[in-house]
């Protein structure tokens, strides 16, 4: 294994601030493949045990095994950023791909989602996650393989269904509903009350006690953690740390195109610019980068979906071309990736990447009219809610029954039902009172499922 | 290089990382979750009566892999999505819809492939479970006068061969002795201890069990693989408490066969039934190879019931001789599709040897759900049968 990689990071890095990145420290591991398949199935070097974890890397090691995967860096960002490379990496693939890190910390220290959800839940994440990996650990020997497994079984499956515009540590809600405001004593009042002089005038009314929730509930790792009614301390625990994860995840998920792109528009322009690069280094470099970002496999015409480097590579180059380097500076610290796509992917654009809508039916994908705002909104809706169905909690009844409602007019269609059925009896095994979930069937009709 | 930089040193000690896997552990763990979910479902999996092949150790169960299950859309007819490339509006592409997407990235990966694993199961796990499930008696075995002599281990001497060495003891000899003061610091000879082996005798638990089937043409095929389960199940409970067992396959139409195991179950043969031949032919094999006094003599009859009615005082007194030569008689009645008990001639004489105080018992199998019935039924009353003696 050659480290030789290693010298031309501090100039690499040097070039950077140069040219105007501004990031945390970022500390390089090369890492052998095996450990860079686990950590891209756990999404962080060291997080809880999960049997379903163990699913996908069986995944992983068939993805591998046939050769469609590989990866070559993974980025934790935070301060400093860890950075684990493939020690299978040849020099020119390490060299790009320390450029694209730095492109990466770059990001994730100044784009303003990433911020806010850093802030919240610190800069090190990965230190946290072995915490919670440790915790639950110990509640492993002390509980039992079962038990654990039932709360995280139910965690897990709502890992997605979080509320990022609250806060990470929110306040309970208030016990009791604001009073109404103290009317004001004036002339009308004075005549209104004269009308009828047996109303009470003054006396505060009792306080109302407030429905829980009092508004409809995103978060509901939050909710379960908080109110449900017969958790024990250490489950509560066990939803927080996964919703604590969570957190982290999510600016990961919202700005995937604009980060990679980000990431990859600063590979390609570090290293043409970086001339202590040797010639042949930089030719296998350039090689390997227009591999990663490509937008159709070498052997096609047409790809039936969009590779969000090459998308948000190209949207990149767009801006800086088209703009200047400051605006870009300024579009990465404001956006995600739904402003980067409404606002940025212009006709033209589309155009000449060649984007197209189209309908899937039965096995068969017909291109349809192009029409931008639809392109956008069919980029965009497998991230709407992290990638999962819009979920609220609706209701508590007073027999302590939790009541979740889907909200279908998004997506225009309602749950699959089996499924929610299972993750119903995940969620019901913690929160031991009867759970119900209201969507609607495929005629867009309510249907209630509901366990026991 | 600068080590500092990476600690990457060719001397470091082995990285955390390297020690263990945990995507490894938690593989590990969901195959656990399968084999349970395996061993819940094993009457219905077992049920069709497949999965029973001559003489293998171990079964093969295919499985789905679990699904972690979230809240996710209904799969609607047509999807939206895009693509890139040199396509026109109106341009039809084929969709490869069962894509296969890394369900690493991330929460929310899509549509998984479909993976079967091949579960590995061993029989005696796996009847072990099941009686565990079905709840089925234990056998209690009945000793015979003979006995066998068995080496165990018992005791300690200060010589002994040096495999039998127990380091453990020997040691604790040593601090035992080391506690003196004064004492010689290294190990002497008169600290080792060695396992002693003696010889036990313990009451022989052999037992010979007979399969008698009726292989008449009323017989159907799928009367047959009833009976082949149904034998199947049971030389594997019996298993469970003999050491020692022997199975000996009968076939009988109007006169009776010994076969071999492989060849019993392809047997087929026309004509009448004339089952005093049959239980004539297993008395006559008992006597010949299998003195009563060492072994525990079990014998299960399969048949549909239709014993020539020129035969039913032969066959009365045949069994007469054979049921106190053994410590159980089971008779199966295969009756595809009837779960009903109807009279038959044969059902009619075993139900006579019950009256008589016979440890005999009786069960109708009309499919392969009532298998189990059939084996409860069975191994309560051998239960019974062995508490009264």
């Amino acid at each position: 294994m050659s480290h030789e990689w290693r010298t031309f990071v501090p100039r690499l890095e040097q070039l950077a601030r140069d040219l105007g990145l501004d990031f945390h420290p970022v500390e390089f591991e090369a890492v052998p493949d095996s450990f860079m398949m686990e950590i891209a199935v756990y999404g962080l070097p060291v997080r809880m045990p999960h049997w379903s974890f163990g699913v996908r890397y069986i995944y992983q090691l068939i993805q591998r095994h046939m050769g469609h995967s590989r990866l070559f860096e993974v980025v934790f960002p935070g301060n400093p950023g860890h950075a684990y490379l493939s020690a299978g990496n040849g020099l020119a693939e390490n060299v790009l791909v320390s450029a694209h890190v730095l492109g990466h910390a770059d990001f994730s220290r100044n784009n303003l989602l990433f911020q806010r959800c850093q802030g919240q839940v610190s800069e090190r994440i990965v230190e946290h996650a072995a915490q919670h990996a440790r915790q639950i650990q110990q509640a492993i020997e002390t509980h039992g393989i079962g038990r654990v497994e039932a709360a995280l079984d139910a965690a897990l499956a709502l890992e997605q269904h979080i509320d990022v515009d609250q806060p990470l540590r929110r306040a309970p809600y208030p016990q009791y509903l604001e009073p109404a405001k103290a009317l004001a004593d004036d002339a009308f009042r004075r005549r209104f009350a004269a009308l009828d002089p047996a109303s009470p005038a003054a006396g505060a009314p009792a306080p109302l006690r407030a429905p829980l929730p009092p508004h409809p509930e995103r978060d509901l790792l939050w909710f379960m953690a908080e109110y449900a009614p017969e958790m024990e301390s250490w489950e509560r625990d066990v939803f927080l740390a996964v919703r604590e994860e969570s957190f982290y995840f999510y600016p990961v998920f919202a700005t995937q195109i604009m980060n990679e792109g980000w990431a990859s528009y600063w590979h390609a322009r570090l290293l043409r610019e970086a001339d202590f690069i040797p010639q042949q280094a930089y030719l296998d470099a350039i090689r390997c980068h227009s591999e990663v970002v490509r937008p159709v496999a070498a052997d096609e015409q047409v790809a039936l979906s969009v590779n969000p480097y090459h998308l948000g590579f190209s949207l990149w180059e767009h801006i800086v071309a088209r703009r200047g380097l400051d605006a870009a500076f300024a579009i990465r610290t404001e956006d995600d990736d739904f402003a980067f796509i409404r606002n940025h992917l212009t006709r033209d654009l589309v155009e000449e990447l060649g984007l197209f809508r189209y309908r899937a039916r039965d096995g068969r994908a017909t291109v349809l009219e192009s029409d931008l705002d639809a392109l956008h909104e069919a980029i965009l809706a497998p991230k709407y809610h992290f990638g999962a169905p819009a979920m609220v909690v609706r209701r508590t009844r007073p027999d302590g029954t939790l009541e979740l409602g889907h909200d279908h007019r998004l997506a225009g269609r309602g749950l699959d039902l089996d499924r929610s059925r299972k993750v119903l009896e995940y969620v019901q095994r913690l929160w031991r009172r009867p759970v119900r979930l209201v969507t609607v069937d495929e005629h867009g009709a309510e249907l209630e499922l509901s366990v026991p | 290089m600068n080590a500092s930089a990476g600690g990457e040193s060719p001397f470091s000690a082995a990285k955390w990382y390297e020690l263990f896997s945990r995507g490894a552990r938690d593989w590990l763990r969901h195959d656990a979750k399968v084999r349970d979910a395996v061993r819940r479902h094993l009457p219905e999996l077992i049920r069709s009566g497949e999965i029973i092949s001559g003489g293998a150790r171990t079964v093969r169960v295919p499985v789905k892999l679990l699904e972690h299950y979230r809240f996710r859309l209904r799969r609607g007819a047509e999807q939206q999505s895009v693509g890139q490339g040199a396509a026109k509006p109106g341009d039809v592409f084929v969709d490869p819809t069962h894509r296969v997407a890394p369900p690493g990235k991330g929460p929310g990966g899509e549509e998984e492939g479909e993976v079967q694993l091949l579960l590995e199961l061993k029989v005696e796990d796996m009847v072990e479970w099941l009686w565990e499930e079905m709840r089925l008696p234990n056998l209690t075995p009945r000793a015979g006068p003979s006995q066998d002599t068995e080496w165990t281990r018992e005791g300690w001497d200060r010589r002994g061969a040096r495999s039998r060495l127990d380091r453990r003891r020997s040691f604790k000899e040593l601090v035992k002795r080391r506690a003196a003061p004064g004492a010689v610091q290294s190990f002497t000879d008169d600290d080792l201890r060695f396992r002693q082996l003696s010889q036990r005798r313990r009451p022989a638990l052999r037992a010979v069990v007979f399969f008698l089937l009726d292989v008449s043409g009323s017989m159907s095929e799928r009367d047959r693989q009833l009976a082949k389960s149904f034998f199947f199940w049971t030389v594997q409970g019996l298993r469970r408490q003999y050491r020692m067992l022997e199975t000996v396959f009968v076939a009988h139409t109007t006169e009776a066969w010994e076969f071999t195991e492989s060849e019993f179950f392809q047997v087929s043969g026309t004509g009448g039934t004339v089952a005093s031949k049959g239980f004539g032919k297993v008395s006559e094999l008992i006597a010949e190879r299998f003195a009563t006094q060492q072994y525990n003599v079990y014998v299960y009859y399969a048949s549909d019931g239709d014993n020539a009615a020129s035969d039913t005082a032969a066959a009365r007194a045949a069994l007469g001789t054979l049921v106190p030569e053994t410590c159980f008689c089971g008779y199966v009645e295969v009756a595809a599709g009837m779960s009903r008990r109807q009279e038959t001639e044969t059902g009619r004489l075993f139900d006579e040897r019950a009256l008589a105080g016979g440890a005999v018992e009786r069960c109708v199998l009309g499919g392969f759900e009532d298998i189990w019935a059939a084996l409860r039924t069975f191994f309560a009353a051998q239960e019974r049968a062995a508490e009264d003696a």
